[in-house]
C-alpha cells in the first residue's frame, strides 16, 4: 500500500519534507482484524465520543475511530473478535449499526484520486497567487528591465507548477487525440501551451504581454470544477457502495456430518445442501429437500401474500424464508440462477435506452470546434494584415486563452454539487451524473406497489371486531412466532393495551401457524386451511378457540411514510402517476383508490412493466419509475429516470439513477423541483459564459485584449456562474 | 528598488511554506472526515492531554 504512493520525486518536491505523513500512513497497514461498522444514525459530538469511548474500552480493541462523514466506524481489533462483537458494543450504548462488507468499500475506503486533485489544486492556487501578484506590478506600469525580471518569475513559477496541476487535461485531451475524437480538454490543452508558449517567447523578446497569469488562473479554475465534480461523484459512490457491502454474502453449508459451516455464497456449488434460517434470503436456487415455512416472493415477484414452503418445491435466489429453517439443495448457482437471469434482463433494457447527451456535452460539441475556428480565422487574418507571426500567434491565443471555457467547467459541477448536497440532506442519492437534468424532464410517473407505495409488512385492519378475550388468546399466540402477519398482530394488541393471556403448551408450526391450550381448550393462530377457515379477499391469519367456528383477523398492507403526499404533489404538479404491480387485482386496486391514482395494472410480469415504459416512452413521455424488486428492475433500467429506496434488492438500486435513502417517500416531489431549478441554473450559467465571450472575443480578435482584459474576464465569469449556483434552492 | 530583491523571494518562500503545510495535511488524510472534525471540536474528551 505504501509504494504506490510515495510520490515521485520531480512531481511533488514536498512531499520528501514530510516524513510524518509517510509514517501515518504504515501505520495504517491492517496488521490485525479490520473491522467496518455502519452507523447510521449518529449526528453529533455526543455520539462520536460515546461510541469511541465504548468501542476503545471493549477488550481486545486496539484502535476505533468514527467517521462522522461517511457515518461508519473503523475498528482495529485482536483477530479472534468479530464484526457481531462490535455490533453488540455499539448497541449496548443505545446506537444501530451493521457490519460492512470492507472488501466491498476498501476502493473507496482511500479516495487517491480525490487527494491527487486536491494536490493538484493547491499548487495551482499558490502558484496563480503568486503570478498575479507580480501581474500586478506589470499591468499598474512596470517596464523595461523590472517588467522582464517580473515575466521572467513568474515564468519561472508558472512552467513547473502547470506541468504538475495540468496534467489531468493534458492526459484526458491526448486520449481523445488519440481516439481521433475532441472533447473538452483538447480547447483547454491548446489554450494553456499556447498562453504559456508565446508568454515565454514573449518575455525573451522582452515583450509588453505575457500571460502567465492567465494560463495558471486557468488551470486553477478548471481543477477547481473538476474537484467538485469528484467530490459529488465520490460521495455518491461511496454511499452507493455501502449499500452494498451492507449485504454481506454468506450461506450456510452442510457438510456429510450434517454440521453448518459458513461460507461464501461465491463457493456454493450445484448439489450442495444449504440450510436457510427464518429471515435469510436464499441464496441459490433449489429444492426444498427437509423443513416446512413459509415463503416472502415480493422482491421478486411483487406478491404480498407469504407462500407456503414444503420439501419438493422449487425456490428461487432472493425469496425470503420467514418461519421455519430449511434445507435445499442447489440446483442452480452464481450466473445461473433466475437472480442473474433477471438481470440479463435489465441488461437488455439498458442497451435500449437511448443515450442521453448532457447538457454539457452538447455545449462542448458546440464550443470545442467552435473556438479552434475562431482562434486559426483571427491568426490567418492577421498574418494576412500584417505578415507578422509574433502578432498573430500572439492574438490567437489571446483568442484561446479568452473563449476557454473557465466558467464552462465551472458551470455544470458548481450547480449539480450544489443541488446533490441539497438532495443527500433530505435522503436522496443521485448516482448517475446526468440524472438530475433527465428528472428534470418528466411528466410520468411509474409506481411499483409491494415496498415501494407500501412497506410490504401488514398493518392488522380489523381489531375492533373481536373481544378482549380473543385478543388476548390471539396477542399469545402470536408472540410465540416472529411471521409477520404475528408480528403485526402483536404489535397492533400492545398498541390497545391487551395483555397476552397464560398458555400452556405454546408452538409453532413452521408453515401452518401457533397452536397451544388455553383453559383446557386448543387454541390456534395461523392459515385458513390449518384453522379451519375460509376464503377471503385480503390477507388474513385465522384464530380458532376450542371447537368455535374459526374468525379471520384482516391484514391490510402499511403504507409507506409519505406515500401519500408524494403522490399528491407529483399530480398537482401535472404529473401522470401510474401503478404498476405483480400483486392480485384486488389489492392493487384498494391501493390506487386510497390514494387516488386513476391508472392502474396488476399481475405484471417483469417483462411487462418494461413494455409498459417502452410504449409510454414511444409515446413521447419521459417516464420516471420508482420501484424496489426484481420484477422492476428492467423497468427501472428502460425508464427515462428511475428511482429505488434503500430497502431494495441490489440489482434494483444498481439499475437506478437515484437511491432514496430514508423510508419516507415525501422527499420525491422535492427532488423532481430541485432538478427542474438545478437545470434552470445550469442554463442560465451557460448564458452568463456565452455574453461574457460575446462581450470579450470581439476585443480579442481585435488585438485590444490585454492581459489585464483577459484575467478579469475569466476571474469574473467564473465567480459570477459559482455564485449563481448558490443561488439554488 | 532594491527592497523587491528581499520581498520577491520572501513572499514566494511564505507561500512555499503555506503550500507544504496543505500538502501535509492532504498526506495525512486530515480531509476525510470534514463533518466529524467539525463536531470533534465540542467535545471535551482530549482537552487535557492529547490521545495517547
Amino acid at each position: 500500500m505504501t509504494a504506490p504512493m510515495r510520490p515521485q520525486a520531480s512531481a511533488c518536491p514536498a512531499c520528501a519534507a514530510a516524513p510524518a505523513a509517510e509514517a501515518l500512513a504504515e501505520l495504517d497497514k491492517p496488521t490485525e482484524a479490520d473491522i467496518m461498522l455502519s452507523l447510521p444514525a449518529i449526528h453529533c459530538s455526543a455520539c462520536i465520543s460515546t461510541i469511541e469511548r465504548a468501542l476503545n474500552a471493549a477488550p481486545g480493541v486496539h484502535n476505533a475511530r468514527v467517521n462522522l462523514t461517511l457515518k461508519r466506524a473503523q475498528i482495529e481489533a485482536d483477530p479472534g473478535l468479530t464484526a457481531a462483537d462490535m455490533i453488540a458494543v455499539v448497541n449496548g450504548v443505545g446506537y444501530e449499526a451493521h457490519e460492512l462488507d470492507a472488501g466491498a468499500l476498501r476502493a473507496t475506503a482511500t479516495d487517491r484520486a480525490g487527494r491527487d486533485l486536491l494536490m493538484r489544486l493547491a499548487v495551482a492556487g499558490f502558484a496563480a497567487m503568486n503570478v498575479m501578484l507580480l501581474s500586478i506590478a506589470v499591468w499598474s506600469g512596470a517596464e523595461g528591465a523590472t517588467r522582464d525580471m517580473f515575466h521572467w518569475i513568474s515564468a519561472a513559477i508558472t512552467l513547473p507548477a502547470i506541468g504538475f496541476s495540468a496534467q489531468p487535461f493534458f492526459r484526458n485531451a491526448w486520449k481523445a487525440l488519440s481516439a481521433r475524437q475532441l472533447n473538452m480538454d483538447v480547447p483547454i490543452s491548446l489554450a494553456i501551451l499556447l498562453a504559456v508558449g508565446t508568454s515565454l517567447w514573449e518575455t525573451t523578446l522582452s515583450g509588453e504581454h505575457a500571460y502567465f497569469d492567465a494560463a495558471i488562473a486557468l488551470t486553477f479554475f478548471l481543477l477547481a470544477g473538476r474537484y467538485l465534480d469528484h467530490r459529488t461523484r465520490a460521495i455518491a459512490r461511496s454511499a452507493a457502495e455501502e449499500l452494498a457491502a451492507l449485504e454481506v454474502p454468506r450461506a450456510w453449508r452442510l457438510d456429510e456430518k450434517g454440521e453448518e459451516q459458513q461460507v461464501s455464497v461465491a463457493d456454493l456449488k450445484v448439489g450442495d445442501l444449504i440450510r436457510v434460517r427464518p429471515g435469510g434470503r436464499m441464496p441459490v436456487d433449489g429444492e426444498i429437500v427437509f423443513g416446512q415455512s413459509e415463503l416472502d416472493r415480493s422482491l421478486l415477484t411483487g406478491e404480498t401474500l407469504p407462500v407456503y414452503a414444503a420439501p419438493g418445491q422449487k425456490v428461487s435466489a432472493g425469496e425470503v424464508n420467514l418461519t421455519g429453517p430449511l434445507t435445499i439443495r442447489a440446483s442452480a448457482v452464481g450466473r445461473d440462477t433466475s437472480l442473474h437471469r433477471m438481470a440479463d434482463l435489465v441488461a437488455i433494457a439498458e442497451s435500449g435506452r437511448s443515450r442521453y447527451t448532457s447538457l454539457a456535452d452538447k455545449a462542448a460539441q458546440l464550443y470545442a470546434p467552435g473556438v479552434h475556428i475562431l482562434s486559426a480565422l483571427a491568426f490567418v487574418g492577421w498574418y494576412l494584415y500584417t505578415w507578422d507571426a509574433r502578432v498573430a500567434i500572439n492574438i490567437a491565443a489571446a483568442v484561446l486563452i479568452i473563449t476557454c471555457p473557465c466558467a464552462l467547467g465551472l458551470a455544470v459541477p458548481a450547480v449539480t454539487t450544489a443541488a446533490s448536497g441539497r438532495l443527500f440532506r433530505k435522503g436522496l442519492l443521485i448516482k448517475d451524473s446526468t440524472a438530475l437534468e433527465r428528472l428534470a424532464q418528466i411528466d410520468t410517473v411509474v409506481f411499483d406497489k409491494t415496498g415501494t407505495l407500501t412497506t410490504g409488512t401488514p398493518d392488522l385492519a380489523n381489531l375492533g371486531d373481536f373481544t378482549r378475550v380473543e385478543l388476548e388468546v390471539a396477542l399469545a399466540l402470536a408472540e410465540g412466532s416472529s411471521h409477520p402477519l404475528s408480528v403485526a398482530l402483536t404489535a397492533a394488541a400492545r398498541a390497545h393495551g391487551i395483555t397476552p393471556a397464560p398458555l400452556d403448551n405454546l408452538g409453532e408450526i413452521p408453515g401452518y401457524g401457533t397452536e397451544a391450550t388455553w383453559q383446557g381448550r386448543t387454541v390456534r393462530l395461523g392459515r385458513a386451511a390449518w384453522v379451519g377457515g375460509g376464503q377471503t379477499r385480503q390477507t388474513s391469519a385465522w384464530l380458532a378457540i376450542g371447537d368455535d367456528p374459526a374468525r379471520p383477523f384482516l391484514f391490510t398492507d402499511s403504507l409507506r411514510d409519505g406515500a401519500a403526499e408524494a403522490v399528491q404533489a407529483l399530480q398537482d404538479m401535472g404529473k401522470k402517476v401510474i401503478l404498476l404491480s405483480g400483486d392480485t387485482p384486488s389489492a392493487v386496486e384498494d391501493l390506487a383508490k386510497r390514494l387516488g391514482i386513476p391508472q392502474w395494472a396488476s399481475e405484471c410480469l417483469p417483462q411487462d412493466k418494461s413494455a409498459r415504459i417502452q410504449s409510454l416512452t414511444d409515446k413521447g413521455q419521459k417516464v420516471l419509475m420508482v420501484g424496489d424488486g426484481l420484477n422492476d428492475t428492467a423497468a427501472l433500467a428502460g425508464a427515462h429516470v428511475s428511482i429505488s429506496p434503500a430497502s431494495a434488492l441490489d440489482a434494483a438500486r444498481v439499475a437506478s439513477d437515484i437511491v432514496l435513502l430514508g423510508s419516507d417517500l415525501s422527499p420525491l416531489p422535492d427532488a423532481v423541483k430541485t432538478a427542474q431549478s438545478a437545470t434552470r441554473r445550469i442554463r442560465e450559467n451557460f448564458t452568463i459564459a456565452t455574453w461574457y465571450n460575446i462581450i470579450a472575443v470581439p476585443l480579442a480578435i481585435a488585438g485590444l485584449c490585454s492581459p489585464l482584459i483577459a484575467a478579469l474576464a475569466m476571474s469574473a465569469s467564473s465567480i459570477t456562474v459559482s455564485l449563481n449556483a448558490l443561488r439554488l434552492r | 528598488m532594491n527592497v523587491i530583491a528581499y520581498l520577491i523571494p520572501i513572499s514566494i518562500i511564505l507561500g512555499g511554506i503555506g503550500l507544504l503545510g496543505f500538502v501535509f495535511t492532504v498526506k495525512s488524510r486530515q480531509y476525510e472526515d470534514p463533518e466529524g472534525d467539525a463536531q470533534r471540536i465540542l467535545s471535551g474528551d482530549y482537552d487535557d492531554k492529547p490521545k495517547a
